[in-house]
């Protein structure tokens, strides 16, 4: 845990070198596309702390200087597969948003949606010293919650307090210098597939890039797609990526959950190419072009030209109809939908005060999902889109980009983690010598 | 894996090989950048430049290079000089600035530094100021003002004509060449000539005046014909001069026989009598009667 600790301090110092420079990458590792973005900020700006712990980190403005996009290699299910292959995309993808952006940058912020993510909920209680909080205090407390098993070869990659109780009191946003006896906490914890985050590592590593922060795509596309009030008052956010699924659960401006379903559309487009016997990318261009999961009568009239050029002549004139398209599609994203709600209702999603579900995701854009979805997940579905940031260029502003665009949000507004608060003091020698002292005092 | 039987027309990899990538990133840093821009080309510049000059016979072919071409432009007869001309000198002074300034014509005008000649010319002790110009048709007009002599000042190194400044002019061999000009003498007196100006002015009898004699370099002393000398106090002498003007004018006192008045004390001047005027007062004081005081 220490380890963790020290790792994880180490990557926000290196976010405050590259936040003095000004310039960070924002890398969104995905099944399909491996984004860039390359961010300017303004300079650290102190806005007022409305909400939460208040960033430590220090919170600023910024803007895209470059972006660019490329088609995702070696990465199944969100996690490196080929790093040969990923590191080539994301060379490519780095190189286009550092032409574009005229400047060369060192530090990038990542996310990715493998790794299987598990969540924890975690509850730490202290007895205050002298009866007001202070800093040390909220680190103590944090430091109290009991680490569950996380499983052999899991690393956490978010652990973020959620909710402060002072005595009776629950709620606290920010419990600092308020009176009481007792401080509790609620602690979210995300483990990974430590391996997985290797991986990733190395393959930034190999990119020249120093690594300046980590986040999950489920977070980060929360923090883009879901609005000011879904967040506040509770919402989930389903990322339906590539090759696999984000859940996250928003309340009160904090994730309180995260899962993710390792399905995704790379599965659809996969079904059509094996069942219309057509190569990937013709399979990909005729999913994007015509696909859907409402058949209506008009579309067994509307036929679509398959092609082929295996020279015989019948392979290569097939057509089918649009319906029998979306008889091959709407089964798939069905089972999609069905995992999620699954996951939801393991999670307990019906207990939460506000229903309210939003899909994002490059795999949300099929026609008529937003009525399948009503259909298997609740009454309250609406499609998200990423929020707009300075800067973004147009091609970048589509449901596909959310945890991207989160991620810029997530870059420059840190959520405070574990690791921004200080270690308690009870760890240190120093402490041990004062109690020393201390008894030195009291017995001469 | 690719099988090894059939050949695959290869696709092109989009992506940068990874000596590309780290190119693209160097040339993005900003002081690799400048150096490349600016850096390396003044660097080959100057390093070509000095290779180029290291060699000593190749130095001295381009210096002579130079100065051929120079040489061409300069002696192009628009810019050659021809004619020296000096005005406002008297012939002998003319004759002394025109050895003095030693100007060798015909000679191009991109040569001539006027303001040495200039120099040149005011350093002759003769001459107030010089004005040097290239006048039309490349003649180096040199235009004089010649000192006026004033005095003439007795030193021991001889006769000296000085200006109204007390500036030196010119030797003089004889007091006789001068006749006209009045006569100073002493150690410093041509430091103090506008002083003596002024004593010379305001003395009435300026006819008897000999000379004026500087004493220690501190005051003057006025020399009469018959022998007579009028000595000035250091400060204010023309007061002293004045003074002495009224009393002569009252007494007559400059034509009695006398060989000295002294001024030192304008308050009382002391008067020094010939032996001959001495004695006559003496006998004249025995053969009068007790004065009545």
């Amino acid at each position: 845990m220490t380890d963790l600790y020290q790792a994880q301090r180490a990557m926000r110092n290196m976010r405050r070198a590259a936040l003095q420079r000004g310039v960070v990458a924002i890398l969104d590792v995905g099944t399909s596309k491996i984004a860039c973005l390359i961010l300017r900020f303004d300079g650290v700006e102190d806005q007022a702390e409305s909400d939460g712990m208040g960033s430590m980190a220090g919170q600023s403005n910024f803007r895209v200087i470059g972006a660019a996009t490329t088609k995702s290699r070696g990465v199944r299910f969100g996690e490196i597969s080929a790093m040969n292959e990923t590191e080539r995309a994301i060379r490519t993808a780095v190189q286009a948003a550092q032409k574009m952006a005229n400047v060369r940058v060192d530090h990038c912020i990542v996310c990715f949606s493998g790794g299987e993510a598990r969540s924890y909920g975690l509850a730490g209680e202290i007895v205050l010293e002298d009866g007001v909080v202070k800093d040390s205090d909220v680190g103590r407390v944090l430091a109290a919650c009991d680490l569950p098993d996380i499983g052999e070869g899991r690393e956490v990659i978010h652990a973020q307090p959620v909710n402060f109780a002072l005595d009776h009191r629950s709620g606290l946003g920010d419990p600092r210098d308020q009176i009481g006896n007792r401080l509790a906490c609620d602690l979210h914890l995300l483990s990974v597939d430590a391996s997985v985050v290797q991986n990733l590592l190395h393959c930034i590593k190999r990119c020249d890039l120093e690594l300046a922060g980590i986040a999950s795509s489920a977070y980060v596309s929360g923090i883009s797609a879901l609005v000011e009030d879904e967040r506040e008052l509770g919402a989930a956010c389903i990322d339906m990526g590539g090759g696999s699924t984000g859940i996250s659960f928003f309340m009160k401006k904090h994730m309180i959950f995260a899962d993710s379903v390792r399905l995704g559309g790379d599965h659809v487009t996969s079904d059509i190419a094996q069942g219309l016997q057509v190569p990937f990318a013709v399979a990909e261009r005729i999913k994007t072009k015509h696909g859907g999961v409402h058949a209506t009568s008009m579309d067994d009239r509307e036929m679509i030209e398959i092609g082929g050029d295996s020279g015989d002549w019948e392979k290569d004139r097939r057509q089918i109809s649009r319906t029998e398209l979306i008889g091959i599609i709407r089964p798939r994203v069905e089972e999609i939908l069905e995992q999620v709600a699954e996951r939801l209702e393991a999670a307990g999603f019906e207990s939460l005060p506000s229903q309210q579900i939003v899909l994002t995701g490059g795999a949300s854009q099929i026609p008529g999902l937003d009525g399948l979805a009503s259909r298997i997940l609740g009454q309250r579905v609406r499609m998200g889109r990423p929020l707009r940031v300075q800067g973004l260029p147009q091609a970048a502003t589509g449901a596909s980009f959310a945890s991207t665009v989160g991620l810029c949000l997530f870059a420059a507004h840190p959520q405070d983690e574990w690791w921004d608060f200080d270690i308690p003091s009870e760890r240190y020698p120093a402490r041990s010598l004062k109690r020393a002292l201390k008894w030195f005092k009291d017995n001469w | 894996m690719q099988s090894l039987g059939r050949a695959i027309p290869l696709r092109r990899d989009p992506a940068p090989s990874r000596w590309a990538y780290r190119m693209q990133r160097l040339w993005l840093t900003p002081l690799f950048r400048a150096g490349m821009r600016v850096g390396l080309p003044v660097f080959v510049v100057v390093l070509v430049g000095g290779v180029y000059l290291s060699d000593t016979v190749r130095r001295e072919n381009m210096g002579a290079m130079i100065a051929t071409m120079r040489d061409k432009v300069a002696e192009r007869p628009i810019f050659m000089v021809k004619l020296l001309s000096i005005t406002g000198a008297s012939p002998e002074l003319a004759d002394a600035v025109r050895a003095r300034l030693d100007v060798k014509l015909p000679q191009s005008s991109l040569d001539l530094d006027l303001d040495a000649i200039r120099e040149a010319a005011e350093r002759l002790d003769a001459v107030q100021g010089a004005v040097v110009r290239l006048g039309a048709a490349n003649v180096l007009e040199v235009q004089i003002t010649e000192r006026t002599p004033a005095w003439v000042w007795r030193s021991e190194a001889g006769l000296m004509m000085l200006d109204a400044s007390g500036h030196r002019i010119a030797g003089l061999t004889t007091r006789a060449d001068r006749a006209d000009l009045p006569l100073v003498a002493g150690q410093g007196a041509d430091t103090a000539i506008p002083e003596a100006q002024a004593i010379l002015a305001a003395s009435p009898w300026a006819k008897r005046v000999r000379g004026l004699v500087r004493v220690s370099d501190r005051r003057w002393d006025i020399v009469l014909d018959r022998n007579q000398t009028v000595l000035l106090p250091a400060h204010d002498p023309v007061a002293a001069v004045q003074a002495l003007a009224s009393l002569d004018h009252a007494e007559d006192i400059l034509s009695r026989d006398l060989t000295a008045i002294d001024m030192r004390n304008p308050d009382r001047p002391v008067l020094r009598l010939t032996p001959y005027a001495l004695d006559a007062l003496r006998t004249q004081a025995s053969d009068m009667p007790e004065p009545q005081l």
